[in-house]
Order: structure tokens, then C-alpha cells, then sequence
């Protein structure tokens, strides 16, 4: 639904413009510097850079068009981090932060689950879990990121209006006008926000909102070898993920008592994901 | 699965989602609350006597005023050390986002510091006019302008006066526990942690302030006297700590409804908040805030209220139950904003928290802006003199 008022987003537009101008610096696929102005008539970036979300180069950007969603496949995902590699290598996020993070979830005999995430999965599961002396039913990865709530906890507590969301489905943080407060750290109930030590405000998953505007997916979407990561418009009938979504499957979102609808599905989540 | 299943699994698995692993709201935070309540608890005493018309209580009636000041002008300080960016701090007031619960404080701070000056410089002003008369120089000068160089003490302005007294008196206390009760859910308004989501939360946080208002002046009342060697009221101590059991009474009461209801009502949040009071926060929370200083301060009070005291123990027992009560109330404080964020949002573990010493928001610094209101009540008591009796001599 389309809260926002139309002079806001005259104003979260110039900011946006902003943070594509400089603030984050070229990813692992684009390195060539682009400015915001540039994303305004796409077709300046270079051919050779493939599209990978059709319908957003070669015309004008119309926020309210747009409806993304993102979608974890857990059957899919085999633990590698390869995900969690890229997003701190485009992020620059400071040891010990997490925009995103791979958890590992056991299952023994008696239905006991053992959860862990050690350093937040970048290192991937390349061993087993040794504590356990139960034999084991079942394991899987759960892939954690910002859910994008539609109602989200942390764009309602912001005391400055630092944290907002844009038409097209991101919730992003100005972090000009952030005062670290971290009042969104507590409201947001999947913990996915933390204070950056270097700059001192609040950061969290962007869904590589700056690679979206020039058509590429998600830094994580785009490494994942397992294609458990997936990103797409929900007003594009041809997606992949208008097809999953509107397609047989089981899908969840997480905490779904909390009340967020989060723009974040999961397909094949286990009942004791949390 | 039934609870005891699901228990056994939490601390087996022992899970901290990767970024709740830090406590980002420090013992700051936990100070914010407490000196905001002893505001709100100290102008609650004076308003029993300017507005309730408690005549026991004249005799700091002026003095819980000043108390209530110098405690607000230090309110604040404990936030701009938290805040990450403090020199943005203004961005509260400039763009105040509507739907946050924070946003408001900016402004409720303001008003309510304005209302409770001018309260002060009324209540003040026979007396300011007074002393102003009688120094020079520098002193001069600020009761000049405290008074607003006026020296009108005509029967009708004095009457003009009491109405203003009485209205800012009214208006104060409904300022007094929206300042507080407001703090209170500022916690409350947090759905995604199971300790701070109860509509309780502001009433709890609004009573406790109460209490450590009111204990706060009857301990430093009484200090004050036997530093001075002058004797303390009896009378208006006595009132004192009547009201301080009917508050306290009332907080504990809540307070423990708060935990009884939870688990009774046994939902997936009660689970939660049980592991924590019985695991991490046993002995902060059941040892510390109920048993001992919980507890024990109601038999106290008890045997202070109900029973015939003499005049020296009592004092002694006054100073005693106010001791403790304060700390409670700092437990409290600590249980609910460190406590509360012990819990990972993953509902499958704990994380710890590790005070510092030397930090920004560390334990020296919290000491600090401890001391930093009394220092100002000094400052102050140079400027306004506490005591009525002290004025009726001059
Ligand atoms: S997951 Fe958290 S940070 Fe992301 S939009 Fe929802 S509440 Fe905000
Ligand atoms: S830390 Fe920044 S983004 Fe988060 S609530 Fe505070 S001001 Fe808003």
C-alpha cells in the first residue's frame, strides 16, 4: 500500500539521489563510479554491464510502478556464506555487524534444535556441529536479512525521521540525519539493525536499494550459487518471484504475529525458524 | 511442546541472533529514566502541599521544588552521552517524526523545565524581592533578574501570584506524569521485546518515580538537617513516608501484577521473560529488587507507619527505607532497560552485559551524572534558600 505522501517523496527522492551519488561506493560487479544523475537516463551505464531486473533501465524510475519482494529459499540454501562474503565486502561492514547472516539449524532424534551463526556465517558450515551427541534428523541453513516490513517497527520509532519507506518497497535509513539513538535496534524484531562503530548510526539491509536503481539485483542475490536467494518486482507478471508467490508453494514470513507483513518471504521454512 | 521442553532446548542451544549480541542501550539509559522519575516524584511532593493543600508538608514544599530543578537540569545529559551522534541531538525538535514515541520528549522536556521555573520563581518571589534588597554586586544582580526587576509586593500582586501558583501547581502535576509515564512507554511501546511490551509499563515507571522522588527528599532532607545541626520536621517527615508506603505500595503492587499475569496468562512471551527472571536476572530481580529491597523496606514501612515510633528512630528509619527504596528503584530501572535487552529477539538465548568502567556510557560516568544534580542543588540553594524558618529569622 502506498502510504507515503507525494511532496515526501520529492524529498526522499533527492535524498536517494544522495546516497547513490557517493555514500555507497561501487559494488563487486559495478566498479565504475556512476553518479545519481546517470540512473535518471540508465541507458549511460555501459553495455556490457547485463541487465538482471528488466524494466528499470532505458525509462524513467517511477517509484510507485515498482513492488519488490525477496525470497529465501531454504530448501535451497547449502550454508556456503558466499552471500554474507559479498554483502561485507560491499558495505565495508565494520567485524562483529550484520546486514545479513546464515544461521544453522539441527534437528536431532528427539526434535531437540540447535541453533548457530558462527561469525555470522561468512566463514560458511564447512564442518559439523561436535556438541551434539544425539544423532541427527535433519539441518538446514536459514538465510537472515531486513525483512522490508510494509508496516515496519523501525520507520514508526524513529524519533528524526532518519529511517523511511520509500513506495517501492525499501525501508532505508538517512544516516545524515540519524542521531544513533538505536531506538530502531529495539523495535525492529528480527534484529537485523545494528549501530555502525565507525560512523555511529543506525545500518541495516538495504536490498541493495543503489544496485536495484541500475537494474542489477542484490549483491547477495547475485553471488548465491544455489539461487536460494531470489529479488523481484511483484507488479512484473513474467518474475520469478510474482511466480513463486502466486504459485502452489508454502510460503511464510518470519514472526508473523509481530505484525510487520514483511516484504521478505520464506519458502520451505520449518515451523521452529524464528 | 509443552514449557519445560522448550526451556530445555533454550539453554541448549543458547542462541543470540548475531546482532543482539551487543547491548545498545547502556546504563544510560537506565539513569535517563531514574533521574526523570525523581523529578516527576520530587514535584509531586511539592504539588501535595501547594495544590492538595498536605499543610504537613510546608516545610519542603520549596525545597522538593528545588530538587525537582536541579535533578531536570541534568536529565538530558545522560541521553547526550548515549546518542551516537549527539551533535544532531536538535533533530528531535526540528523534525519530529510523529509516530515515534521518543519524538515528543524534546518538547514535554521543555515545557514542563518552563512550567517548573516559573513555579519556582513565584512561589519565590516575596522572597527573591527580599533578598535582593539585602545584597549587591553580582548576587544583586541575579535576583534582579529572577524577579524580573520588579518589587511589587502589594497585597493584590501576591494574590495574583497565589493564582498563578496554583495554576502552574495544576497543570504541573498532569505534566509531571506525562514526563514520566511517557518515559515509561517510550519501553512499553516496544513490541518486539516481551520484557518492555505491556501497557503496565508507563504506570509502573510512573509510580517507581513517585517513589524515588518522594524517598529521595526524605533522605536528603534529613541529611541536610543533621549536617546543619538543625532539627528535621518531624511532622512533615512522618507525612513524608506515609506517602512514600502508599506509593510504594501501589509500584510494588504493580510491578508484581506485571510478572503474576505474565505467567498466568503463560503465552509464547511469558517463556521468555520467565527464563530470564529465573535464569540471567535472578539474583537482580528476585534477590535484589523484590527480596531484598522490596520486602524488606515494606516490613519498614510498616512498622514505621502503623506503630508508635519515637522521634529519633523513626528518622533513622525514614533515611533507612528511603536508602533502600532509591536503590530498588535503580534495580528496577536496570532490570527493565539492561534486563529487557537480554533477551535475544531470537527467543532462543541470552546475551550478557559487561558495565565498564571508563566508557562513554560507563560505569564513571554514570557515577558523574549521579552527583551532577546535587551539585546543582548546591548551586541553587546559594541562590534560593530552602527553608521557610530560615527566612522567617532574616
Ligand atoms: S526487518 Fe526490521 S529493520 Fe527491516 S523494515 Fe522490518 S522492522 Fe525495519
Ligand atoms: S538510531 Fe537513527 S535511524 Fe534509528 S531510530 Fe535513532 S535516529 Fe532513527
Amino acid at each position: 500500500m502506498d502510504r507515503e505522501k507525494p511532496e515526501l517523496n520529492e524529498e526522499r527522492r533527492t535524498f536517494i539521489k544522495k546516497v547513490l551519488k557517493g555514500t555507497i561506493a561501487g559494488s563487486l560487479l559495478l566498479v565504475i563510479p556512476l553518479r545519481a544523475d546517470d540512473l535518471e537516463t540508465s541507458e549511460q551505464i555501459p553495455e556490457h554491464i547485463p541487465e538482471q531486473i528488466p524494466g528499470i533501465r532505458g525509462s524513467e524510475y517511477d517509484m510507485s510502478r515498482h513492488r519488490f519482494v525477496f525470497i529465501v529459499d531454504i530448501t535451497r540454501c547449502i550454508g556456503c556464506g558466499s552471500c554474507c562474503v559479498a554483502d561485507k565486502r560491499e558495505y565495508n561492514v565494520p567485524d562483529g555487524n550484520y546486514r545479513t547472516w546464515v544461521e544453522r539449524y539441527i534437528k536431532d532424534i528427539d526434535e531437540n534444535i540447535y541453533v548457530d551463526c558462527p561469525n555470522g556465517g561468512l566463514d560458511g558450515y564447512q564442518k559439523p556441529r561436535e556438541d551434539i551427541d544425539r544423532p541427527v534428523r535433519d539441518t538446514f541453513f536459514v538465510p537472515k536479512l531486513c525483512n522490508m516490513c510494509e508496516d515496519p517497527s523501525c520507520v514508526q520509532v524513529c524519533p528524526v525521521g532518519a529511517t523511511f519507506r520509500s513506495p517501492d518497497g525499501f525501508v532505508l535509513i538517512d544516516s545524515e540525519r540519524c542521531i544513533g539513538c538505536a531506538y530502531c535496534i529495539q523495535a525492529c524484531p528480527y534484529s537485523v539493525r545494528f549501530l555502525n562503530p565507525v560512523t555511529h548510526t543506525a545500518e541495516k539491509c538495504s536490498w541493495c536499494y543503489h544496485r536495484v536503481r541500475r537494474g542489477l539485483l542484490p549483491v547477495c542475490v547475485h553471488v548465491c550459487p544455489a539461487k536460494a536467494r531470489k529479488f523481484g518486482d511483484l507488479n512484473d507478471k513474467e518474475s520469478e518471484v510474482y511466480k513463486i508467490l502466486s504459485g502452489p508453494g508454502v510460503i511464510t514470513v518470519l514472526k508473523r504475529d509481530m505484525g510487520n507483513s514483511p516484504s521478505l518471504y520464506y519458502k520451505g521454512a520449518r515451523r521452529e525458524v524464528i | 511442546m509443552n514449557a519445560a521442553h522448550e526451556n530445555a532446548i533454550t539453554i541448549l542451544t543458547n542462541y543470540v541472533f548475531p546482532n543482539d549480541l551487543h547491548v545498545h542501550w547502556s546504563m544510560m539509559i537506565a539513569l535517563y529514566p531514574y533521574i526523570t522519575g525523581i523529578v516527576a516524584g520530587a514535584f509531586i511532593v511539592s504539588s501535595l502541599y501547594h495544590v492538595f493543600g498536605v499543610k504537613s508538608l510546608k516545610p519542603i514544599s520549596r525545597f522538593s521544588l528545588l530538587f525537582a530543578l536541579a535533578f531536570l537540569t541534568c536529565a538530558t545529559l545522560p541521553l547526550l552521552f548515549h546518542l551516537g551522534r549527539p551533535e544532531r541531538n536538535f533533530n528531535i525538535m526540528l523534525t519530529p517524526n510523529p509516530s515515534s514515541a521518543m519524538a515528543g520528549f524534546g518538547y514535554i522536556y521543555m515545557l514542563y523545565g518552563v512550567v517548573l521555573l516559573l513555579e519556582v520563581l513565584f512561589i519565590y518571589r516575596p522572597t527573591l524581592v527580599y533578598l535582593r534588597k539585602k545584597s549587591q554586586g553580582l548576587m544583586e544582580m541575579i535576583y534582579r533578574a529572577l524577579t524580573f526587576d520588579s518589587t511589587n509586593l502589594s497585597p493584590e500582586s501576591l494574590e495574583l501570584d497565589r493564582k498563578i501558583i496554583s495554576f502552574l501547581a495544576a497543570i504541573g502535576i498532569p505534566m509531571a506524569c506525562v514526563l514520566h509515564g511517557y518515559v515509561g512507554f517510550i519501553f512499553g511501546g516496544i513490541k518486539a521485546n516481551p520484557t518492555w511490551a505491556t501497557p503496565l509499563m508507563p504506570v509502573i515507571f510512573l509510580l517507581s518515580a513517585c517513589v524515588s522522588g518522594v524517598a529521595g527528599i526524605i533522605l536528603v532532607y534529613i541529611l541536610i538537617k543533621t549536617f546543619t545541626n538543625k532539627p528535621a520536621d518531624t511532622d512533615c517527615v512522618r507525612t513524608c513516608t506515609n506517602y512514600l508506603a502508599g506509593f510504594f505500595i501501589l509500584d510494588f503492587v504493580f510491578e508484581m501484577l506485571e510478572v503474576l499475569s505474565h505467567s498466568y496468562l503463560r503465552t509464547a512471551h511469558y517463556h521468555a521473560v520467565d527464563e530470564l527472571l529465573n535464569g540471567p536476572l535472578y539474583n537482580s530481580f528476585w534477590i535484589g529488587q523484590v527480596g531484598i529491597l522490596s520486602v524488606i523496606p515494606l516490613i519498614l514501612l510498616g512498622w514505621l507507619c502503623l506503630t508508635r515510633v519515637n522521634d529519633t528512630l523513626f528518622k533513622i528509619g525514614a533515611s533507612l527505607v528511603s536508602f533502600m527504596l532509591l536503590l530498588q528503584v535503580v534495580f528496577m530501572r536496570w532490570n527493565v532497560v539492561i534486563g529487557g535487552q537480554l533477551i535475544s529477539k531470537s527467543a532462543r538465548g541470552f546475551t550478557v552485559f559487561h558495565p565498564e568502567w571508563f566508557d562513554k556510557e560507563g560505569i564513571l560516568t554514570a557515577i558523574v551524572l549521579m552527583c551532577a544534580p546535587l551539585v546543582v542543588l548546591f548551586v541553587i540553594s546559594r541562590i534560593f534558600p530552602f527553608w521557610m524558618e530560615e527566612m522567617d529569622e532574616g
